[in-house]
């Protein structure tokens, strides 16, 4: 009967009702969608961060970060091998390859680049360049004049499939190494730069242009899960000398990646903090007038001999019940959108020029992290009902006496 | 002893700047299974005597007890348990809860004292069958006369067995013949269940309905008549 009575309070003025139901079905909405929308975004960022080229572990000469030249290579392939082999789960991935800053140009156009000696095998499990040719065709193992450029740098050179580049970068000697090669095909990637950056050759090619024998550069580890990535480190650690190798997660190789995520987080909070504002200052105002409204009554309830608390506990009833409602009817709606939005994605394009300077795909897949749920409506229900504590409390201190005189 | 004894109870209001002396050393013992009236011109003190015996208001001075309790070191919630116990009110209009039946309304106390719920149902619909209201247990209390809302009013105030029933002019805002049914009805319980009440009016017809009429002037009790 209690809850009887709660509910047709709150239908007898419906329209206040419903407008503070929507009111936190659209702030519920809103916190589960936006967070969904910003962890889609974060994902996002970190698997574009780790399939360009990066993994989730990295290993290095230890000076080779400071100074990423090619005398600064890995000597040992077969020691890293075996350590690598021992550290890693079986169903990760690993490649090695030669990393040097290089100058690109044809007849018209020069530009600087970053050259990728690959293993074309291995590194199309590891990177995004496996699955990212749009035209031509991928590297084959041993392929001594092939390379393959981006979408963008093709364009930006106006040259086609088939035509010459000719690339210039430092040997192991100092000396300038020059060597042309053929174009055998264009990537795309999700981002512009990217595209302009990356251009790869065999690792033998690279070998053969820049007078190593067997060194490598760097090897880069994909996981099958990214949580992994600091365990595996650290075990890789114990296998590897730090006097000769540095051994780094994507957290350490992407610092800015990791401070966007951080700032995003620090974005869903805010959003929360405003949401309930503006929410708690609706719920505290319609209360506030519902209790007013009916001021007679409560005075009328203490007369048959509601203790105070009794009062509290109707008026946070009536609140509860609106609040629970809202909350259901923002859940279901918030899963609906997300879940009409997990195939195709939200555009971006729009703002592509401005996402991608920070690393965003131009689709965003929304993902909803359940901890993110359970907060927003913890945070809803929670601080719905403290702010209603106020009304409520108003409530319990009517006497038929004060009803009376504001008659 | 009677049910309820009030000795030099004082109140005083302030209306702005203006202090209003609404009861100036009132003393009053009813006894139990009484029927008495507190007659006397507007303003003159009865509400502000019956919210003080309901523990609803509190006195400046003096002490209130109502059977056998005595106010002053009782808590709120104390003085609430008393009234759901102890003391039934009618006041003189909006006395039902608007979202609840007739029934329902009956029932609320019981459901408030902890009575189960068949039994809550059945003393509810049998209180209303007294009261003269039988087959209009579901109406709403917009649905309801004046009249017939006070009966509801009365039916509630008495279903608990309570003390005491204070009444607040439950006849001012009917028409006389119905004023006149009310109070039958109401002397009906009082002899029957032996319940003991306290109205206030100003109503010349009520006054004589009364066994017990204390008069009441500017916040004093001027006289006392039992007939
Ligand atoms: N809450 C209050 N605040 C200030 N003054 C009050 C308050 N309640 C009553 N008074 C004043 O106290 C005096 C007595 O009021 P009370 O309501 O007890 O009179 P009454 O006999 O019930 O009158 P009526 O027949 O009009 O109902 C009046 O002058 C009234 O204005
Ligand atoms: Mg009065």
């Amino acid at each position: 009967m209690y809850f009887q009575l709660a509910w047709r309070n709150i239908w007898r003025n419906s329209r206040r009702t419903a407008v503070i139901m929507i009111a936190i079905v659209i702030g519920v909405w809103s916190m589960i969608f936006l967070s969904a929308f910003m962890r889609g975004m974060e994902y996002d960022m970190i698997k574009n961060g780790i399939s360009t080229l990066t993994g989730n572990i990295q290993i290095h000469q230890k000076d080779y970060i400071n100074d990423p030249v090619i005398e600064n290579s890995m000597h040992s392939p077969i020691k890293l091998e075996t350590a690598l082999k021992k550290v890693l789960p079986p169903v990760a991935h690993w490649a090695s390859r030669i990393r040097v800053n290089a100058i690109a140009s044809n007849a018209r156009h020069s530009s600087s680049i970053t050259l990728v000696g690959i293993n074309p095998i291995p590194e199309a499990k590891v990177s995004f360049i496996g699955n990212a040719i749009n035209n031509g065709c991928y590297l084959k193992p041993g392929d001594m004049r092939g390379i393959i450029v981006g979408q963008a740098l093709l364009n930006k050179f106006e040259t086609k499939v088939g035509h010459k580049l000719v690339l210039m970068s430092q040997d192991t000697d100092q000396e300038i190494a020059s060597r042309s090669f053929r174009i055998i095909g264009t990537f795309k990637a999700q981002l512009q730069a990217t595209e302009k950056q990356f251009a790869f050759v065999t690792i033998t090619a690279a070998r053969q242009m820049l007078k190593l024998k067997k060194g490598i550069s760097e090897i880069s580890i994909i996981l099958p899960d990214n949580a992994d990535a600091n365990p595996v480190a650290t075990g890789l650690k114990t296998e590897l000398s730090a006097d000769l190798y540095q051994i780094q997660t994507w957290q350490e190789l992407l610092p800015i990646l990791n401070a966007y995520i951080e700032i995003f987080d620090g974005f869903i909070f805010i959003w929360f903090i405003v949401v309930f504002i503006a929410m708690g200052f609706g719920i505290v105002n319609t209360t506030l007038m519902a209790v007013f409204e009916r001021m007679r009554e409560f005075g009328l309830l203490k007369a048959l001999g509601m203790k105070p608390w009794w009062i509290i506990k109707d008026v946070l009833l009536e609140s509860f019940l609106i609040l629970i409602i809202g909350m259901i009817i923002g859940n279901l709606l918030a899963f609906l959108c997300v879940f009409a939005l997990a195939q195709s994605g939200i555009d971006l394009s729009a703002f592509a020029a401005g996402a991608e300077f920070a690393g965003i795909s131009r689709i965003i897949y929304p993902a909803v992290w359940i901890e993110d749920v359970i907060i927003s409506n913890i945070v809803v229900i929670i601080l719905g009902l403290l702010v209603s504590l106020y009304p409520a409390a108003k409530a319990a201190r009517f006497t038929p006496v004060e009803a009376l005189m504001h008659t | 002893m009677g049910i309820v004894e009030c000795k030099d109870i004082k109140k005083t209001y302030q209306q702005g700047k203006i202090e209003v002396h609404a009861l100036k050393d009132v003393s009053l013992s009813i006894d139990k299974g009484g029927f008495a009236a507190l007659a006397g011109p507007s303003g003159s003190g009865k509400t502000t005597l019956l919210n003080i015996i309901g523990g609803l208001d509190q006195p400046d001075s003096g002490s209130v007890s109502v059977a056998g309790n005595t106010f002053e070191k009782m808590t709120q919630s104390q003085l609430a348990l008393l009234r759901l116990h102890n003391v039934g009110f009618i006041f003189q209009s909006y006395n039902l809860i608007p979202v609840l039946s007739a029934v329902e309304n009956v029932e609320f106390v019981m459901l408030l004292q902890g009575v189960q719920a068949t039994q809550r149902r059945e003393r509810a619909m049998a209180i209303l069958d007294d009261v003269g209201l039988e087959g209009k247990y579901h109406r709403r209390p917009a649905e309801l006369s004046g009249g017939q809302q006070q009966r509801v009013a009365v039916a509630r105030a008495i279903v608990s067995n309570p003390s005491i029933v204070l009444a607040d002019e439950p006849t001012a805002n009917l028409d006389s013949k119905t004023g006149n049914g009310l109070l039958e009805m109401m002397r009906k319980m009082n002899e029957e269940k032996k319940v003991t009440f306290i109205f206030s009016t100003h109503d010349k017809m009520v006054m004589d309905y009364a066994r017990r009429l204390v008069l009441i002037r500017d916040g004093r009790i001027v006289d006392d008549k039992i007939k």
